[in-house]
């Protein structure tokens, strides 16, 4: 079965769980226990509806606050496909949780508040789906039933939307719109009676339509290595496999390929996956590969097609999210983990600070707290082999980790 | 003809991540209950490393409420595929009264594991602890990571947890911490199912329906042992058919009406079940966050 990743942004109140519970609610995806849960804790806070939020809202606090901390993952199915949603909150000091939320997300629903339009986090929120190249981006104007079902509260959010969107590096999203209500359930699953005017799809067709997966389409194979499988028992005396999950292309036996960093040349001997063997493996699959020369490879180590390179380099320039309470410190090393690989790394210049309304800040900036995007250039004491995030996300990504606390920092999107 | 590879997408994932934790730890063990997710960790382990064998023993906590299949079960699977088992008692802890049992109508073992453990990561010294929890399963889990670091005392700090971007796991930890992992955090109760089903994978008897003494109370079917299950005289034993969803010691988990004798009928009868597999469990109906309160101890 196919599975749709979905990431969810909105301010906070904007009813992104009170959606994610109507679209479980209305496909009947809620069994029985947990809307028993439901109602029970909605008649104890006096509520004359269902709260779906607490259908998401796993944690004591996030209950108690009526607001989401962290990053749920829900899961439903239709009979067509399998639904993952990371609800992510809207705090603007929780924008760590958006990205994280993103980074496995093949399609973003933005919410947008009809009373309140445009404000300054929708616009970060586009910046970031727009960082992160979500292709494919729904504008949820929630909260219809609020401004009387309005087609010009509509037309005029959606207009500004648009020059938001205009203004984006990323000009390859798909923007749709969706005017709905969650709380009442108006084109969520089903079509509104109250909005003739409106002549799309509701939430829950638009989602059915999408083709999952198109997430490495074009770019190349890359392989880089977790860990090398030595059987050492009598019926595989010599079997070496270097284990590992392909990001990008395909790969085939036969292939001639190159080891980095030693540039060493060979072939695609075997393509093992349990106790079977093939002769082409797609991006994304977990696989064993054995070379037909005894070579030294190891763990991040990477290995390509030897006419389709990765940028071998000591340096790299990305613009990093920060996520941790402390700042980004100039002075100190940080773990720079590329996928499986890690390589110390050094600030050597912090370029431009891109500020809550986009805007770009380029005067000298001392440092990137939580929260904060900017651009960043590292030296770092081995090379690692990546492509520019626009290319291939997987290998154009990486995490900072802080040496004194193991924390994971910031992350980075070459190029 | 090619041979093409293509592998689901959930089965990737996991496997990703048992090369990882091999990768990345120095003792890791994986937490086996004998329930259908910590047997479709094998099966995954299995695959991740083949053809070596999986390079890590399995733990089991016993806490002698364990239905007596389930324990059969895990022997023959360790003793097939040649792994190191390590069974830690929660009566040993109970003996030196380290613990105390919990007495009463709805008195359960479940929350005296968790000492249990700690006791035996602390003893063999594991870094990385492997378990079949997932994010569907229940709110609390939802809110995991799959790499979700514990202190010395095993505590689970949900407020500030890691953030996962991408597939990067980051496994640094000081001594004295561990890892608890969650490879098939993704997966949902039905893909756990269809992938037993497809894989033709080995389960509990107790999974499919057979006949089995049983009483009534707060409208579930609990198992009646006396032994281990506490019952008033006024709940009266009657034989009915019945099957488990989910494998945890005989005085939480109840069993449910079914004819399904095949894996075949066990996933139409998920798919057209309209309770949670966890709706079956009385140790997460203690309170709403029961399980949250639990993992914050160190819970599986």
């Amino acid at each position: 079965m196919q599975v749709l990743k979905i990431a969810t942004a909105g301010s906070v109140d904007d009813g992104k769980s009170t959606l994610i519970g109507r679209l479980l609610y209305d496909t009947k995806s809620l069994t029985d226990d947990k809307l028993e849960a439901i109602e029970k804790s909605s008649q104890k806070k006096g509520y004359d509806y269902l709260d779906f939020s607490m259908a998401t809202d796993g944690l004591m606090a996030e209950r108690e606050q009526g607001i989401t901390i962290d990053v749920a993952h829900i899961y439903w199915a239709t009979k067509n496909k399998s639904y993952i949603i990371a609800d992510t909150p809207g705090h603007i000091e929780y924008t760590r949780n958006m990205v994280t939320g993103a980074s496995t997300s093949q399609m973003a629903i933005i919410l947008v508040d009809a009373r309140h339009g445009v404000v300054e986090q929708t616009k970060r929120h586009f910046y970031i789906n727009a960082l992160l190249r979500i292709k494919d981006v729904v504008v949820a104007i929630n909260k219809m039933d609020l401004v009387d079902y309005s087609e010009d509260k509509y037309e005029e959010i959606k207009a500004e939307i648009l020059k938001i969107s205009k203004s984006n590096a990323y000009q390859n999203q798909k923007l749709t719109f969706i005017p709905l209500s969650a709380l009442k359930g108006d084109n969520v699953v089903d079509f509104s009676d109250k909005m003739p005017w409106y002549k799309g799809e509701t939430l829950l067709s638009h989602l059915e339509s999408i083709e999952v997966g198109a997430v490495f389409e074009k770019s190349q194979a890359r392989f880089p290595v977790q860990t090398v499988i030595r059987p050492k028992s009598e019926k595989f005396h010599d079997y070496r496999g270097y284990a590992g999950k392909l990001y990008g292309g395909a790969l085939a036996v036969g292939d001639k390929v190159t080891v980095l960093p030693s540039g060493t040349s060979s072939t695609i001997e075997k393509i093992q996956f349990y106790n079977q063997t093939y002769d082409i493996a797609n991006a994304g699959d977990s696989i064993a590969i054995s070379l037909t020369d005894d070579v030294n490879v190891s763990r991040g180590d990477m290995i390509v097609k030897y006419n389709e390179l990765p940028n071998t380099s000591k340096t790299v320039e990305a613009t990093i999210c920060w996520m941790d309470q402390t700042p980004l410190d100039l002075t100190s090393k940080y773990i720079l983990q590329h996928g499986v690989h890690q390589v110390l790394a050094k600030v050597t210049a912090l370029k431009s600070l891109v500020k809550p309304d986009l805007s770009m800040e380029e005067k000298a900036i001392e440092n990137l707290k939580i929260n904060q995007i900017g651009q960043v250039s590292f030296k770092l004491n081995q090379a690692i082999y990546s492509d520019n995030y626009a290319d291939n996300k997987q290998n154009g990504a990486f995490v900072l980790i802080d040496v004194k606390t193991n924390t994971t920092a910031g992350v980075g999107f070459i190029g | 003809m090619k041979r093409k590879l293509n592998i689901n997408p959930l089965e990737s994932e996991s496997i990703y991540i048992f090369r990882e934790v091999v990768a990345q730890f120095e003792k890791p063990v994986l937490l086996f209950s004998g329930g259908k997710d910590s047997i479709t960790l094998v099966r995954l382990a299995q695959k991740a490393f083949y053809p070596a064998k999986i390079p890590f023993p399995l733990l089991h906590i016993d806490t002698g409420h364990n239905f007596p299949e389930t324990i059969e079960f895990r022997d023959k699977l360790a003793k097939e595929l040649g792994l190191e088992l390590i069974v830690r008692q929660v009566q040993d802890n109970i003996d030196q009264g380290k613990v105390k049992e919990e007495t009463g109508r709805y008195a359960s073992r479940n929350m005296l594991q968790t000492e249990t453990l700690l006791d035996a990561i602390e003893e063999y010294g594991f870094d990385a602890c492997i378990g079949g929890a997932r994010r569907d399963e229940e709110k609390a889990r939802a809110k995991e990571r799959i790499f979700s670091v514990r202190d010395d005392f095993g505590q689970w700090d949900e407020k500030n947890q890691r953030p996962e971007v991408f597939d990067m796991l980051n496994g640094k930890i000081e001594l004295g911490q561990n890892v608890r992992v969650f490879p098939i955090s993704n997966w949902t109760e039905l893909d756990v199912w269809q992938y037993i089903k497809t894989e033709d994978i080995e389960i509990p008897s107790i999974y499919f329906a057979h006949e089995r003494k049983t009483f009534i109370r707060d409208g579930m079917i609990w198992t009646a042992n006396d032994v281990v299950v506490f019952r008033e005289e006024s709940e009266a034993v009657t034989t009915r058919q019945v099957r488990f969803r989910t494998v945890g010691d005989m005085s939480c988990t109840a069993a449910v009406i079914s004819g399904a004798t095949t894996i075949a009928k066990v996933v139409e009868e998920i798919q057209a079940s309209t309770i949670s597999e966890r709706g079956a469990r009385i140790d997460d109906k203690r309170s709403e966050g029961a399980m949250e309160q639990r993992k914050k101890q160190g819970y599986f």
